[in-house]
């Protein structure tokens, strides 16, 4: 047989999810918004820091979640691309002088431009290979920021250290709680933006790439195009993550943006449910808290509790809080009848 | 130049491991389509199972055999158990378990042997070669091994019925079902065989980066490296794969300025990146064409 009647059945990367369970219902949102605003109010500015974080890994998931859920390409190389991010946010606070909120959408900027040229090659690839790929990047990340070359802006293995923002217009609230709620306009305003983008003309494309790439193509969908803005928009955002992030932990250093965020950020989507907005914060909470938690019942257990933990949502709920959510309505909605 | 002939000798002796991790790689790639992200966790826990059997006081060669077919039986067990079920899920999902199992493996080796550097004895002992001082006998030792083991698997998967079997198996799953071979034990048997590959490797460049929970993280992905560009399809494009990537990352490190031993590794993930845009099927894979 030669390989070219060799045929690839390859399954699809993701399983498709229909565009109306991408979002929560309007009542549901409203409730998870008000905890949102009101929870800080009453928690030790620890906490706050905390649940400021949970909101940066979140948009960095939900960012992975439009590339992965959307366009049914995954990568494994989203630290990459928030390093970039912090990168860019810390270099231009401390270096230049730009006011902390300007920097954002710099880094956005930035981190979309870097992703689209690599979605360029990443064109090429699919499934597996692009994982790889992806990784190799993530890889890459830590060696290249400690390069001597660009030691003088990077501050090579020591990192640099960035300076936290008051509240302004001196209103009586600590610097971590300004943060908070600095970080949950942007994660709402590009939550909003997200869910729009899915719902738009481009996200049918995506969608459609998704669920068959060459019915897509003869559809008139370009997909290459599409393909790449994915990958720009899912960079933009997580670079905007990621100069949040080094706003709220006051430092970057290469040793920060190793493979194993990367691995993080992809395990939260797993968790939280491929295609699933809303499981972007419960797939964020997964990896943020489990191997604290872990820590504290013995040292080095996270990495088995963590896994073990991703077993069993993979067997038992392979759609992740999606999933959990939705027999969670079914039972609510028994009970009213 | 005999700095040259020293890089790619000492390029050849590491490319040696790299085919071995290469080799395991492909060998679970070919069974079931999906890349091993925890082929690197699992040989370095066989390394650990050796070293231990060893501490309690096993012969080397005892222990190297006991640790092979320790890992061999593991390969099958965690086939059995967890990737079995996950046969018809998507990639993401078999990505996912397979990063879990990278996890587990590390964390469980982490805490019971902790994460202190361990040595590891060689064999071959580590004086020059042949009183030559380019080339130490453990590194003689290691190619050798890595030759004698593809041999091996050569004059398997060409003259026996299971090799035959596997091969069917993993070419043409439906039509191998239909004149009765198991495949799924094929599978299982594939697994093993990469578990057991990946011990070899594990043992072998254990004396060189020590033993400890993290020793396998740069190997996997240079055998990533070698994989790809040997061709994903083609096990002896991974060992040659791998001799390529070892001579390439000693020469790049000592000849490009400003590599040295930092650049290493993004070096050869670029290389990844090059040889998967420019040849995606690597230089002896098959090329997969699609039907629409």
């Amino acid at each position: 047989m030669s390989a070219v009647e060799e045929v690839a059945n390859e399954a699809p990367a993701v399983e498709a999810v229909p565009k109306r369970a991408m979002t929560l219902g309007y009542g549901t949102s409203l409730v998870v918004l008000g905890l949102l605003i009101i929870a800080p109010m009453f928690l030790k500015n620890f906490f706050v820091f905390q649940m400021t974080m949970l909101l940066i890994y979140a948009l960095a998931v939900l960012a992975l979640n439009i590339l992965t859920g959307g366009s049914g390409q995954f990568s494994l190389g989203q630290s990459a691309f928030y390093a970039v991010g912090a990168y860019t946010s810390a270099i231009l606070m401390e270096h230049m002088g730009v006011n902390y909120a300007l920097t954002l959408p710099i880094a956005g900027i930035i981190c979309f431009g870097f992703g689209f040229l690599f979605g360029q090659p990443a064109l090429r690839l699919s499934g597996i290979y692009l994982a790889l790929a992806t990784f190799a990047l993530a890889v890459a990340m830590p060696q290249l920021l400690k390069l001597g070359f660009f030691e003088h802006w990077t501050g090579g293995v020591q990192g640099l250290v960035v300076t936290k923002p008051d509240a302004p217009f001196g209103l009586p609230i600590s610097q971590d709680r300004w943060l908070y709620y600095f970080t949950l306009v942007i994660a709402i305003g590009i939550y909003i933006a997200s869910v729009n983008l899915l719902r738009s003309r481009s996200g049918r494309a995506f969608m459609a790439i998704r669920d068959n790439e060459i019915a897509a193509s003869a559809m008139g969908v370009d997909v290459a195009l599409y393909k790449t803005l994915a990958f720009g928009v899912s960079a933009g955002i997580t670079g905007v993550a990621g100069g949040l992030g080094a706003i709220a932990v006051q430092f970057v250093a290469p040793d920060g943006y190793t493979i194993t965020l990367a691995i993080s950020l992809f395990l939260g989507m797993v968790v939280g449910g491929v295609g699933w907005l809303p499981g972007s914060i419960v797939g964020s909470a997964f990896i943020i808290f489990v191997p604290n938690i872990a820590e504290h019942i013995s040292k080095g257990l996270s990495g088995a509790v963590f896994g073990v933990l991703l077993f069993i949502v993979i067997f038992l709920v392979p759609h992740g809080a999606r999933q959990v959510a939705i027999v969670a309505q079914q039972m609510l909605g028994k009970l009213k009848n | 130049m005999e700095l040259f002939i020293n890089q790619v000798l000492a390029g050849i002796a590491t490319g040696a491991i790299y085919a071995c991790m290469a080799l395991a790689v492909v060998m679970i790639y070919q069974a079931i389509d999906h890349l091993n992200f925890a082929q690197g966790e699992m040989a370095m826990f066989s390394t650990f199972i050796a070293w231990q059997l060893m501490q309690w006081g096993v012969p080397y060669w005892w222990a190297f055999l006991l640790t092979l077919a320790f890992s061999f039986a593991g390969g099958i067990v965690i086939e059995r158990m967890l990737f079995k079920p996950l046969a018809k899920a998507p990639v993401l999902t078999n990505v996912a378990g397979f990063i879990a199992l990278f996890a587990i493996v590390n964390s469980v080796a982490g805490l019971t042997w902790d994460f202190t550097i361990k040595q590891f004895p060689t064999p071959f002992g580590s004086s020059p070669f042949l009183g030559s001082q380019l080339i130490s006998t453990h590194q003689a030792g290691m190619i050798g091994v890595t030759v004698g083991l593809l041999v091996l698997l050569y004059l398997f998967f060409q003259f026996t019925r299971i090799g035959l079997a596997m091969r069917a198996a993993a070419s043409l799953p439906e039509s191998a079902r239909l004149v009765g071979i198991n495949t799924s034990w094929m599978i299982a048997l594939g697994w093993g065989m990469a578990s057991a590959i990946g011990a070899i490797a594990g043992i072998l460049i254990a004396p060189v980066v020590f033993l400890e929970p993290n020793m396998m993280g740069g190997v996997l992905i240079y055998g990533f490296a070698a994989a790809v560009l040997g061709g994903l399809t083609s096990p002896l494009g991974a060992v040659v794969g791998g001799f390529l990537v070892g001579v390439f990352e000693n020469l790049a490190g000592t000849y490009i300025p400003g590599v040295g031993n930092e650049l290493k590794l993004p070096i050869a993930l670029a290389l990844i990146i090059t040889v998967l845009v420019l040849k995606p099927a690597g230089l002896f894979g098959r090329p997969i064409v699609k039907r629409v």
